[in-house]
């Protein structure tokens, strides 16, 4: 099968909460931002006003590396709405390196060729007049992997 | 309540018809129906009602009846009824009218139920909706623990066999279905094929809830509410619901959540799994039948998928699941109403009265609601006598 794209048109979205527009504001700058707590070093995503910790609201923004692995992933064939015109897409959960989840679609993979903790990385897809999405796709071989 | 021993049983039950769509019936007029033929059910009328619950709507409900002033409950599905059972014991009410509906939610042909379109910023925008919420899960079971598509198939082929004979169901009469007609069906959500899905339909549903001294002069066999539990790890359809979500008390992650809930309940009751005669299940997907299965305590973890293989959830198996079709066949109406049909089908299995798939000498139901990919499993223990 063919490798899944990005959606291409307008999709639903929602506005940003006063939590979450630093991440959003990431992505539109192709950073992958998540919280990190500077009282108990715990690590949160999606954003939020005080630590799921420690409760401190002390709370500091890192930028990832942008790789991870597949948690878990479904293959849509019948989308919700209309919207989503790439279909299949596959929505997945992904393994953040840095120590968090988050939801995102997975792109340029064939679906019969996504399987549980293939490595991916993310890439920033702008969305026709919304925000910019973090997608993951295969993450490329490192350097030792492709030497001869 | 200190000193209180007032105990409270479920009198009447009633479904109104169910279909795809019920032309020209609207949500009201089938909850004033639902909610007349269960009181009907119990041998009471509108004037012995002093306490009303099931959805959203209940308030309206309650002025249009003029049942004012009455107890009016706030909860949401199997908690519904067991803030029903728990008001009545406390001394709040004598009879409760437990009743939802739903027609013309489906208006814009959508495939997918209005109410489960998630809006969260960090979730709409991927696509995600109830299919694709629950798949997330059973994915994660199936890298875990090699479950299969067949034996998600077997659910699905076992559930919607049972809906195709009872009368009522919204497929009745479709004859038998096969793990091949499963898996023939179009995937929606991989690893869901269509018919492991719920479907989309209207109707209503009531059950009278009352006390016990009251329930003696009814005219069915009351069914006592031995036990119920309630598990929440957030608002559904805002997170990943990742299997391994946790809280800070550890015990049950996301994906064995209903098991705190479930002991709490066979606690309440005194009883055990041995003790559950049938297994009234919310099944919204075919791996949520697994899923619960296992968070339940009928099989160990990840043995969900070959305890299905083995045929225990047959009307014939050790653990009778869902006996009226559910979700997939009998109906899926509205978000509140296909909740309490789980008890209102457990509560015929009690009394005898469920027909063709009747599972013989049934005296233990065990009802639930809710699922993994919606962050919740609500459960209740129906009895036909007080232990
Ligand atoms: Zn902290």
């Amino acid at each position: 099968m063919t490798r899944l794209q990005p959606q291409s048109g307008p999709l639903p979205h929602a506005e940003p909460t006063g939590a979450s527009a630093p991440f959003w504001a990431g992505c539109a700058s192709g950073e992958l931002r998540y919280q990190r707590c500077r009282a108990c070093a715990a690590v949160t995503s999606p954003p939020v006003e005080t630590c799921r910790e420690c409760l401190s609201a002390d709370l500091a923004w890192e930028v990832s590396a942008g790789t991870g692995t597949v948690y878990s992933w479904t293959v849509v064939h019948r989308p919700a709405t209309a919207a989503f015109a790439a279909v299949p897409y596959a929505p997945a959960i992904v393994d953040v390196a840095e120590g968090f989840q988050l939801l995102t679609n997975l792109v340029d993979v064939a679906p019969e060729d996504i399987t549980a903790g293939m490595p991916v990385a993310v890439r920033f897809v702008a969305t026709a007049d919304g925000p910019t999405l973090p997608y993951f796709a295969p993450a490329p071989a490192s350097p030792e992997e492709t030497l001869p | 309540m200190p000193g209180s021993s007032r105990r409270a049983a479920i009198v009447g039950v009633a479904n109104t018809a169910q279909a795809r769509r019920l032309e020209g019936a609207t949500s009201r007029g089938l909850a004033v129906g639902a909610a007349l033929a269960a009181l009907d059910d119990a041998g009471l009328t509108l004037d012995d009602v002093d306490g009303i619950s099931g959805d959203a709507t209940a308030a309206a409900l309650l002025y249009d009846l003029r049942l004012g002033p009455a107890w009016l409950g706030r909860q949401f599905g199997i908690q519904a009824v067991t803030e029903a059972v728990h008001a009545v014991e406390a001394g709040e009410a004598d009879v409760v009218l437990v009743v939802a509906a739903e027609a013309g939610a489906y208006t814009d042909r959508s495939a997918t139920a209005p109410w489960t379109r998630p809006e969260n910023e960090f979730v709409v925008p991927f696509g995600l909706f109830t299919a694709a919420e629950f798949a997330l899960v059973a994915r994660r079971h199936m890298i875990t623990y090699g479950t299969t598509p067949e034996q998600l198939a077997r659910v699905a082929a076992t559930i919607r066999t049972n809906g195709s004979t009872t009368p009522g169901a919204v497929y009745a009469g479709r004859g038998p279905v096969t793990v091949e007609d499963v898996l023939a069906s179009r995937m929606v959500a991989d690893p869901f094929h269509l018919l492991d899905c719920s479907m989309t339909s209207e109707g209503g549903c009531a059950l009278v809830i009352a006390a016990t001294d009251r329930a003696a002069d009814t005219a069915s066999t009351p069914v006592h509410v031995l036990g119920s539990g309630s598990d929440h790890a957030g608002p559904a359809y805002r997170h990943p619901p990742a299997w391994d979500l946790a809280g800070r008390r550890g015990g049950p992650v996301l994906g064995r959540i209903g098991e705190r809930a479930v002991g709490r309940a066979f606690a309440q009751a005194g009883l055990d799994r041995a003790d559950v005669d049938v297994l009234e299940l919310y099944d919204p997907f075919s791996f949520e039948v697994i899923r619960q299965l296992e968070a339940f305590g009928f099989c160990g973890p990840g043995e969900g998928g070959p305890y299905v293989d083995d045929g225990h959830i047959g009307l014939t198996g050790r653990t009778p699941v869902t006996t009226d079709g559910g979700t997939m066949a009998f109906s899926h109406a509205g978000a509140a109403p296909q909740m309490f049909q789980r008890v209102v089908r457990g509560v015929q299995q009690l009394r005898g009265d469920a027909g063709p798939n009747q599972v013989p000498d049934a005296r233990v139901a065990l009802c639930s609601g809710g699922g993994a990919g919606a962050l919740f499993t609500t459960v209740v223990l129906l009895g036909t006598e007080v232990p």
